[in-house]
């Protein structure tokens, strides 16, 4: 059934409206792939089935009631931050590995409006807090490309489980890259929005001025779907932006000709995978084909990028998982308790993993006394630098077009013992949540391994419409977000049929 | 920049964390590292540049300060590791925090 069933949400929701298959049947075929692919791709932490069936025949019954939409009956999965009512919520923690939300995420309350069917929660670094999965308390997923290579994270099991033809569509957040890079490494589409675009009521807290929710799906088309269902003002996240939503899928006319593309010199640097270069330029000659213009532009603060990021991102985090206690929920240490503070103590040392410990640590240490101006004021001053070269670069182009990342998705394992080196994985994702701004990644092209390339388009804050617009032309013109990794399946040796055509 | 252990002791100490003899020696070079890298920063001359701490140019929007009883008190205690009735248990705390 998995093979026969389609492969995207537009092929999906056409043969639903036509009556050609049901969600339930999808829904079936979508849990017997997990079943199939998951011991491989482990990118789930929980598989919702009866949920899902549940979803799914209530999406039949609306559609037999007259209803129909985009979304209905279309399987998808949220990464486990996505709170959600009677299901566990871990983040990939230890310290809420059993917690099970009393509510629902905005996100996820729109979702369910639209008929959507819950399929799964996908697997994190913890605490959104990596660019590999490996964080994950719950081992990492793997990349259906090369099971013996990383997602990219942290939100590698949503960018996996679309990969893996788990699902449809799927939502994660961004905070520095956790959307673009994943989609990046796993040959799928990946939206980071404008920061204040989507509600974040529910999603677990990372770096407050930071985080975005955003969609993953095979295609621009099937994102824009997602967004649209997703996006628009919440009163309860006062950081959600009251922008009128526009409609997203209307805006893709496959147009771009006179559309002005940005190519800063500072992301074709010294570091750059030949291959991720060779791809990027290529795209760049394939809009030019298609009428765009483009033009040199200058983003000379962008080394600065992950230095400044890195001490902002860690202060928020310290105090935004301050309330990781063991008083109110989640784990609670059995030592230390006859006194508060030990209480305290032993609960996060055994509920936090390495790398949530280290960034509290750091975080902390940036905002402690003395070293405030030195460290968390001065990377804030530099976030306006960065913020400022975009606004420049903006007045001479619509967009801006770059790598999502210098490689491609990396060994487990390799990056592991040096953080810094694992944090550098994310330098051309993070400057735009610097600056707050809409960030797509498409899949646009392959390396000598058979790996995944993705390009980057970026657009100022609220053009999310031209962004897709560009996307979806682009993927008019290509094939590569319709490649699929080879056959998944125990104890493969990560070899993919793309990796075959590039070598035959 | 330096980190000592007793830096290490200090910040995990105001982050309430614990930390075993192993971690606090890793996390030392690697805050170190870390810290190494981020002083790249010192050399850019940011002399009259505003920091930027929120992405709204505009204020924060306030909202009706309304109260409601829609929270099921029950719904939400009953995750608490530790309880009595409606009340959060915790352990006794003593002194001032240091």
């Amino acid at each position: 059934m998995s093979s026969s069933a389609p492969s995207t949400i537009d092929a999906a929701s056409r043969a639903l409206a036509a009556g050609e298959l049901s969600a339930t049947d999808l829904a079936s075929a979508m849990l017997d792939r997990i079943a199939a692919v998951e011991p491989t791709v482990h990118a789930l932490l929980t598989v919702t089935a009866d949920r899902a069936l549940a979803d799914a025949r209530e999406a039949d019954r609306r559609r037999g009631a007259g209803e129909s939409g985009p979304l209905l009956g279309i399987p998808i999965v949220l990464k486990d931050l996505f709170a959600t009512d009677g299901i566990r919520t871990t983040c990939g923690s230890r310290i809420l590995e059993h917690y099970v939300p009393p509510y629902d995420a905005d996100a996820v309350t729109r979702l369910a409006r639209a008929g959507a069917v819950l399929v799964g929660k996908a697997n994190m670094d913890e605490f959104a807090m990596g660019s590999s999965n490996e964080n994950s308390a719950f081992g990492p997923s793997r990349n259906p490309w090369d099971p013996g290579r990383v997602p990219g994270g942290s939100s590698g099991g949503s960018a996996a489980a679309v990969a893996a033809g788990e699902c449809l569509g799927a939502l994660g957040t961004d905070t520095g890259g956790s959307i673009r890079l994943p989609a990046s490494y796993c040959g799928v589409t990946g939206l980071k929005p404008t920061y204040g675009r989507v509600s974040r009521y529910g999603v677990t807290a990372y770096a407050s001025s930071l985080d975005q929710v955003g969609p993953f799906a095979h295609t621009v088309r099937d994102v824009s779907v997602l967004l649209g269902a997703i996006a628009g003002h919440d009163p309860r996240d006062s950081t959600s932006a009251p922008q009128p939503v526009p409609d997203y899928v209307a805006a893709l006319t496959g147009d771009v000709r006179g559309l002005r593309f940005g190519i800063p010199a500072e992301y074709f640097a010294d570091g750059i995978a030949t291959a991720v270069e060779k791809s990027v330029r290529e795209a760049i000659e394939t809009l030019r084909g298609l009428g765009a213009t483009v033009v040199d532009v200058s983003l000379p603060h962008t080394s600065y990028g992950i230095a400044a990021y890195y001490l902002i991102a860690t202060a928020e985090a310290s105090s935004n998982l301050a309330r990781y206690d063991g008083v109110k929920y989640g784990h609670r240490a059995k030592r230390g308790a006859d006194e508060l503070l030990e209480m305290y103590r032993h609960t996060r040392d055994e509920g936090f993993g390495a790398e949530v410990k280290r960034r509290i640590l750091l975080g902390t240490y940036a905002l402690s006394a003395g070293y405030y101006d030195a460290y968390y004021r001065k990377a804030q001053k530099v976030r306006t630098l960065v913020r400022n070269d975009f606004r420049r670069a903006f007045e001479t182009c619509d967009l801006i077009l770059t790598p999502t990342s210098p490689g491609t998705a990396f060994r487990i394992g390799e990056k592991v013992a040096d953080p810094l080196a694992m944090y550098l994985s994310d330098v051309f994702t993070v400057p735009t949540n610097l600056a707050g701004l809409p960030g797509l990644s498409v899949p646009c092209g392959f390396d000598e391994a058979g790996l995944p390339i993705g390009l980057q388009l970026l657009a100022p804050p609220f053009e999310e419409a031209d962004l897709l617009r560009a996307g979806d032309a682009y993927q008019r013109a290509t094939d590569f977000h319709e490649r699929r990794p080879a056959e998944i399946g125990a104890a493969s040796g990560g070899r993919s049929e793309a990796s075959e055509q590039q070598s035959a | 920049m330096p980190v000592s252990l007793e830096d290490v002791d200090h910040i995990a100490r105001l982050a309430r964390l614990g930390l075993t003899d192993e971690e606090r020696t890793a996390l030392r070079g690697e805050l170190e590292s870390i810290l190494g890298y981020v002083e790249q920063l010192a050399k850019l001359d940011t002399g009259g540049v505003e920091p930027t701490a929120s992405m709204r140019d505009d204020s924060t929007p306030t909202r009706p300060d309304r109260t409601s009883n829609d929270d099921d008190a029950e719904k939400l205690v009953e995750r608490a590791p530790d309880r009595q009735g409606t009340y959060l248990r915790v352990p006794k705390i003593i002194e001032a925090s240091e």
